[in-house]
């Protein structure tokens, strides 16, 4: 005879929410895909990824404690995949040197009394006082000026402006310390700041 | 002759090295005091990082906007989700 209580899965729940996988697809799959297509710009990428969270997520099922809605946490499972996807890229790029850009400010800056060099003075833009945020012209200098950024450059940027994540955060997934990253943060913004000048001047 | 930087002050006020990245850092942490202090004397006679400071306070905000513009409600194909929710199927089926 059976003394054990049975439980069924969701009774065994603590917290008040609950996991129903027959529905993920429907509720989430687009949303989730949305959200890494945002993080990724790659369709491919992120069909696989969104695949890869929904069955993960299924093997963690037990470990559910029901204190976040089922959105939040497959959200949170997908996040940690997309962090993934930076940091492979990221020292893919570091390998590869992918970047256009200077990985050194001396290009700048005077080696030895660290003025700006003449020739990289910052200038007006001349769009300061007329709403550049909705220039499109403008802003799509930018975009491509962000484009050409070495990979780990932009995964802090997305992190910090996309998700506003700490900074701790960002140094403890990304696997930079603090001091290089106020380093690469100084660095990618003296060269955004320089190819937008370039580009738009 | 190459320049001699004498006093503290004078490394300061030529430091744009510097100064460019305590403005960096101001948009996201709180500066020491001291940090605080050497960007205010560094600013005061540098022209040249007041634009710079101006205009890295606009690419953030390009930036987030940028970032944030992306489309919002992109969709899967109906074929990907109908073998998607199959396999979630079968595993729950699985267990």
């Amino acid at each position: 005879m059976h003394s054990e209580p049975v439980f069924d899965n969701e009774a065994d729940v603590i917290g008040k929410y609950q996991l129903e996988p027959a529905y993920w697809v429907e509720r989430y799959a687009d949303y989730l895909y949305s959200y890494t297509l945002a993080r990724l710009n790659d369709e491919e990428l992120a069909r696989d990824l969104v695949q890869d969270a929904f069955l993960s997520a299924l093997e963690k099922a037990e470990g559910f404690r029901g204190d976040s809605t089922e959105k939040t946490w497959l959200t949170a499972i997908i996040k940690y995949k997309i962090i993934d996807v930076y940091r492979k890229k990221s020292s893919l790029s570091a390998i590869k040197k992918l970047s256009e850009f200077n990985d050194s400010e001396d290009e700048f800056f005077d080696p030895e009394l660290n003025h700006w060099k003449k020739e990289h003075w910052p200038e007006p833009l001349g769009v300061e006082e007329n709403d550049p945020l909705h220039n499109k012209e403008f802003m799509s200098v930018l975009q491509k000026c962000m484009q050409k950024l070495p990979e780990l450059w932009l995964s802090v940027f997305k992190m910090k402006h996309l998700d506003d994540e700490p900074t701790e955060t960002i140094c403890k997934e990304l696997r930079v310390t603090s001091s290089n990253y106020w380093v690469i943060i100084h660095r990618a913004k003296v060269n955004l700041r320089s190819c937008l000048q370039k580009n738009w001047i | 002759m190459k320049k001699e930087l004498k006093t503290d002050l004078e490394r300061i006020a030529y430091n744009c090295r510097k100064a460019t990245l305590l403005i960096e850092k101001k948009q996201i942490v709180a500066l020491s005091s001291r940090e605080k202090m050497e960007l205010k004397i560094h600013l005061t006679g540098c022209y040249i990082c007041r634009v710079y400071e101006q205009q890295s306070i606009l690419i953030n905000s390009m930036m987030k906007k940028l970032f944030k513009e992306q489309p919002q409600d992109v969709k899967l194909d109906t074929a990907f989700k109908e073998d998607l929710k199959q396999r979630i199927n079968e595993k729950i089926g699985d267990r």
